[in-house]
């Protein structure tokens, strides 16, 4: 039996739907709620970072969501070093991760974990662990959809 | 006020949606986050990201699927200047506060916290 | 003496001269602690890495079984050992320090079984005098590894298990006091097509029972000929899996015959979802409290199936499958 395979084999299609039974299925709703209830929260908490960044430092409304994301990525990396940040995210789960505190524990765990390998090929090396596949994506098919949006507009579209 | 409303609102239905990919479609974190951050582009491609940040303020711009819209918008307002290299030139120059961040504050906490296990 | 295809019966069954186990500041908390002969309360070790603190363990156990034994490294013919860490340094820079000739082992979780299988083998064939026969796992170095950095925020489910932080070791010699190691089976490898390696219960059940099944068989007895079967580390998800599938497949278990070193070994406990895991989890449940309780007579004859998951990180993203494997070993007091 191996794993070569890309479909199951009776055997194997038989067992999973006898695990399907009985192995213990993650609790969605109470899940999404508490998604929805920190990821609310940490939306609100940067709102209001924004307002105070306008305010107090007289940022463009347009600008404020700049410095209000760095202090959101210094306490995530804060949290994260503490050993807090992990604690909260099993119980908030993407409410945690969706928002922009997820990437930045991502490379702030990363880096701390391999710290052991020394600060050139561990942390620098490793750093983007999870966080790579977030970048390379998001800048390539930022590259890709302004290619077609130009294309578009070339052409005489919109 | 009602803009702190809408924050929370739709940053947590954002959450909710990256819950449900997690638990429902089993993705992994890393791919909950990349297929966001490429709806986000995709979206903002559409002229529908900028509209969602008006009204919805933090609540818009917090998740990781900004970060695509982003790095989309950094293209094009290069690109509207330079021609089609400012595709590649203009990409980072929105995020560059986002990514520095994350970059400096990560290895800062790898000089002074160790992993706890 | 080869009995069936994949099993032996020991003519000459070696003792368990001595046996410890070791863990970590969680393991402390662990229900079975008192069998345990020492704790760590720092999950570092005073090292500056998680696998360099595995290592440690592993020596650690090695000098305290010898300790107990009365045993000096030089008297050992082999050390047999393994672990989770790539290309299993963990053993082999114990190995480096203890100075005795090595044989390193790699089965995942089910390295334990494995070891003891094979150290009683060369024993009872004259292989050897003494032999130590070892293992260790360390959860953080193995979730660095294997799943994410430590410090990562990510959500696991419930049927993910918490991999122990410790050591089992065990000597055998060819005579002396002690329970004695009567027969084993080799298991061979089951896949199921699990590829969930946050749920290595499901993916590890068909290998112990596999092998168990194969084990009665071959040796030609009951379940009931033992007092005790135990799985390594199916968890509580793995083990209601594994009670299904004996009763699909005939194989009538008393009430209280069947248990996993993954549920006892921390019992109920959030903090573990499904339960304990990794090579240290059957070595420490199996050297420290199954088999105090056979030096006490509660016990006389117990079935150890450790459980393995073979599958690499690489192998994951290959969008491979999880193979299995599962070895059992019998213990017994003889008089």
């Amino acid at each position: 039996m191996t794993g070569n395979q890309k479909k199951p084999t009776p055997a194997q299609k038989e067992y999973q739907e006898l695990a399907k039974k009985s192995v213990p299925k993650r609790k969605v709703v109470p899940n999404t709620i508490r998604a929805f209830l920190v990821g609310g929260l940490i939306c609100l908490f940067s709102q209001g970072l924004q307002e105070i960044f306008i305010h107090f430092f007289h940022f463009e409304k347009s600008q404020a969501g700049n410095p209000a994301s760095a202090v959101l990525i210094m306490l995530s990396a804060l949290l994260t070093g503490l050993g807090v940040y992990d604690h909260i995210s099993q119980w908030a789960g993407a409410g945690t991760a969706v928002p922009i505190t997820g990437f930045a524990n991502s490379i702030a765990s990363a880096a701390i974990e391999h710290r052991s390998e020394g600060y050139v090929l561990g942390v620098g090396g490793n750093m983007f662990k999870i966080a790579g596949p977030v970048i390379v994506f998001g800048t390539f098919s930022a590259f890709v959809v302004a290619i077609i949006k130009l294309t578009i507009k070339a052409i005489g579209g919109i | 006020m009602t803009e702190y409303l809408w924050a929370f609102l739709v940053g947590g239905g954002i959450c909710a949606i990256g819950q449900i990919m997690m638990d429902v479609f089993h993705m992994t974190p890393a791919h909950t986050m990349t297929a966001l951050v490429v709806a986000g582009a995709v979206l903002g491609g559409l002229g529908l990201y900028d509209p969602l940040v008006e009204f919805a303020g933090a609540g818009a711009t917090t998740p990781i699927c900004s970060f695509g819209n982003s790095l989309l918008k950094g293209a094009m307002a290069e690109a509207e200047r330079d021609g089609i290299i400012g595709v590649l030139t203009g990409i980072f120059e929105v995020t560059s506060a986002g990514i520095s961040a994350a970059i400096i504050f990560g290895f800062i906490a790898s000089l002074i916290f160790h992993p706890k296990g | 003496m080869l009995v069936g295809r994949q099993s032996w019966r020991f003519d000459n069954p070696p003792v368990i001269l001595a046996s410890a186990a070791i863990g970590g500041p969680f393991e402390s908390k662990s229900p079975l602690a008192d069998d345990f002969d020492a704790f760590h309360d720092d999950i570092w070790l005073k090292q500056n890495s998680f696998e360099k603190a595995e290592v440690k363990l592993l020596e650690h156990v090695c000098q305290k079984v010898l300790e107990k034994a009365g045993l000096q490294g030089q008297d050992i013919n082999f050390l047999i050992s393994g672990d989770l860490d790539n290309q299993i340094t963990s053993s082999s820079f114990a190995a480096r320090s203890l100075a005795i000739p090595y044989i390193g082992m790699f089965g995942a979780c089910s390295t334990s079984m494995e070891g003891l299988a094979v150290a009683s083998k060369l024993l009872d064939n004259g292989g050897a005098n003494y032999i130590l026969t070892a293992t260790a796992s360390h959860n953080a170095a193995t979730e660095k590894q294997f799943r994410y950095p430590t410090e990562y925020g990510a959500q696991k489910p419930p049927t993910s298990q918490w991999t122990v932080t410790g050591a089992g070791a065990a000597i055998l010699g060819k005579e002396g006091n002690g329970p004695r190691v009567t027969s084993a089976t080799i298991g061979h490898v089951v896949d199921m097509g699990v590829k969930d390696p946050f749920n290595m219960g499901e993916a590890m059940a068909p290998a112990a029972v596999d092998t168990i099944e194969t084990h009665l068989k071959e040796m030609n007895i009951e379940p009931d000929y033992y007092d005790l079967i135990a799985t390594g580390d199916l968890g509580f998800t793995g083990y209601a899996l594994a009670n299904e599938l004996f009763q699909k497949h005939g194989i009538q278990l008393r009430e209280g015959l069947y248990t996993d070193c993954g549920m006892l070994i921390y019992g109920k406990n959030a903090k573990v979802f499904s339960g304990g895991s990794g090579c240290a989890c059957s070595a420490t449940v199996t050297y420290g409290h199954l088999l105090n309780r056979m030096r006490r007579g509660e016990l006389k004859k117990i079935l150890i199936t450790a459980t393995g998951a073979l599958m690499s990180p690489l192998s994951y993203q290959q969008k491979e499958s999880i193979p299995c494997i599962a070895h059992a070993v019998s213990i017994e007091s003889i008089q």
